[in-house]
């Protein structure tokens, strides 16, 4: 069983990009891993209270990725039927998930083409853009 | 005798017990600041002069080389340095450097280079005992600092009534340090600043300094009390932005004047064996530098040990490597920029300059190359304070937090005693309130170094037996998250 790997977030774009994987999945008998990244970097810069609660505050915002974002995308999959797993990670979104896809012996990775980011994504470019740039594996991005 | 009479007399009494100074040669050495240096000495020794073999892990370290995949989204090495570093850059790396080389000379700076070296030591062993003893709390969070430290560490080596005396006694002077120092006189000088470059003496805040006070405290009450956490960001942001167009700034005035520079540095080396019209010689230069590093890097106080122990990682050590990297970057590197500044434009040889005051000596250094980097200055001046208050305040609700059983009522009477001395900072420089917070984040060295010293065999044991893993390579670093 092969896997793939689709990089979720809070769009509409994401959730056509799981419907895409899961759709194919059924049909090629693939295993799909969705994985969210909270964008995060250990070079910033925070106040002494911000790092007390830093370990709290990790622990709420997987809790609330997983609840909001991807708990509807497994659904998505168990209702098709189709072997998933979910993960969040902290870190710079394309750079993690081409990390999930080596650590998961994933063949393809998925993605939308726009995400949630905004106006940090039409300054910085997308996620999408930079997975296409930077992966060592095939990319699809879904419009 | 009214209670502000005896507030007085009390303050002055303390000032008088913790400045005490011995009279050497012609001038005084403070004995709180020899006591400083010499635990700076004594670690560097006893640690095996970790400020020459340790800088590669240290950066190592920073650079997240030994840093578990788990550790994503936690605490990183990088940010608790930079947190603990903007709580110490401010005020101390702008004016008391220009007031060292006007009372001691460019000789001063060679001292101040020296003591902010040892003091690398000293921050290494109170930061790695920070993370050591800190406590987890249920929810995760966690707490920690000399307070700690003394209280549980001296408790498991049979000293419990001494641990729980120094800690309380560390608390009492942080709390003390964090209201004054820590806040109304940063208030107070970021007012003067404003003030300054609004027209002086005409400018529309003369009379009413306590406008500015109140936006101060308006401003650093949403962070500390309201929570509003986009205020600490954008500081917390635009600070190392600050020090790294300062920085920039020095090296703009040295290469105007590179072929001063050699000269220079001939006179800060000079002048440090054998300075010319200084009060004190050689003594006298030794004694204004190491009093100016201490004040500025802080090593010693202990004060930094609460902000670094919010690190993510399972050896304390590892703290105490990246922590010795911060009075290297307050003391030897923007220090000494200061004063290579100061020196090569020669403004600390004008005959006004030691009624300039410390700010304005080195606003005038900038301004014969720059003249539009005054205001940029003041305005560095403004943020610096800011962060730093936003750090005491910290430093002072954990201590009182320590006191009061991490009591949330008191945590928040304390944060609003805070903000009132914010506002009182700006109108007026209450001359016996500062001496009093002076001398309480000098006296907070008392309790902190005993206990080092009283731990000196565990601290010792933990940094080798950490840095000896490293070497033998049983502690590996680790690749990307892959």
């Amino acid at each position: 069983m092969e896997t793939v790997v689709v990089g979720v977030d809070n769009s509409d774009a994401s959730t056509r990009a799981v419907e895409f994987a899961v759709e194919r999945a059924q049909h090629n008998d693939w295993r799909v891993v969705l994985v969210h990244v909270i964008p995060w970097t250990p070079y910033s810069f925070q106040t002494p209270s911000e790092n007390e609660h830093r370990h709290r505050e990790k622990a709420r915002e997987v809790a609330a990725a997983t609840e909001q974002i991807l708990a509807p995308m497994a659904d998505i999959a168990e209702r098709a039927g189709v072997s998933h797993e979910e993960l969040v990670h902290h870190g710079k979104p394309s750079e993690t998930i081409t990390d999930v896809a080596a650590e998961t012996g994933a063949v393809h990775i998925i993605v939308g083409r726009t995400g949630d980011g905004g106006l940090r994504e039409a300054v910085f470019g997308s996620v999408a853009s930079r997975l296409v740039q930077h992966a060592h594996l095939p990319v699809t991005v879904v419009p | 005798m009214n209670p502000v009479e005896i507030f007085t007399d009390v303050s002055t009494w303390i000032s008088d017990k913790v400045f005490y100074a011995v009279p050497v040669f012609d001038t005084k050495m403070p004995l709180i600041v020899l006591w400083l240096v010499l635990a700076g000495a004594f670690f560097t020794v006893w640690l095996g002069f970790m400020q020459v073999r340790g800088p590669k892990l240290s950066i190592d370290l920073v650079r997240g080389k030994y840093s578990s995949p788990d550790d994503e989204g936690e605490v990183s090495h990088f940010q608790a340095l930079a947190t603990a570093v903007s709580g110490t850059v401010g005020l101390g790396n702008i004016a008391g450097v220009a007031v060292a080389i006007s009372l001691g000379g460019p000789g001063a700076t060679l001292w101040m280079i020296v003591a902010g070296l040892l003091g690398m030591a000293t921050k290494m062993a109170e930061c790695m005992m920070g993370v050591k003893y800190r406590r987890e709390h249920p929810d995760g969070s966690v707490s920690g600092g000399p307070m700690y430290y003394l209280r549980d560490g001296l408790a498991e080596r049979g000293m419990r009534p001494l641990g729980q005396v120094l800690a309380a006694f560390f608390a009492l002077c942080m709390i003390g340090g964090a209201v004054g120092g820590g806040n109304m006189f940063q208030s107070n000088q970021a007012t003067a600043q404003i003030i300054d470059v609004t027209g002086g003496e005409s400018s529309f805040l003369a009379d009413v300094p306590w406008v500015v006070g109140l936006v101060f405290a308006a401003l650093a009450g949403a962070v500390i009390l309201g929570g509003i956490k986009s205020i600490a960001r954008v500081t917390e942001k635009v600070v190392p932005f600050m020090a790294v167009l300062y920085l920039a700034a020095c090296l703009v005035v040295l290469v105007w004047n590179v072929t001063s520079v050699p000269a220079a540095v001939g006179e800060i080396i000079g002048g440090a064996f054998r300075p010319e019209g200084i009060a004190g010689g050689v003594v006298g230069a030794l004694i204004v530098g190491f009093q100016r590093a201490a004040f500025s890097n802080e090593a010693g106080l202990g004060s930094a040990s609460v902000a670094h122990s919010a690190v993510k990682t399972r050896e304390p050590a590892t703290e105490g490597f990246v922590a010795m990297l911060e009075p290297f970057i307050d003391t030897v590197v923007i220090c000494t920029m200061t004063a290579l500044t100061i020196i090569i434009t020669g403004t600390w040889d004008d005959g006004d300059a030691s009624k300039l005051g410390g700010v304005g000596l080195t606003s005038r250094s900038f301004e014969t190359v720059l003249p539009w980097f005054p205001l940029v200055l003041a305005l560095a001046v403004v943020l610096f304070a800011f962060s730093t208050m936003i750090s005491w305040s910290y430093y002072g609700m954990k201590a009182t937090g320590f006191l009061f059983g991490d009591n949330p009522v008191a945590e928040n009477a304390f944060k609003v005693l805070f903000l009132c001395f914010t506002v009182i900072g700006s109108a007026a420089a209450l001359e016996p309130v500062i001496e009093f917070s002076d001398s309480a984040i000098f006296l907070m060295s008392v309790p902190n170094l005993v206990g080092l010293y009283l731990m000196a065999g565990p601290v010792r044991a933990v940094i080798h037996g950490y840095f000896r893993r490293v070497r033998s390579g049983e502690v590996a670093q680790v690749g990307s998250r892959a």
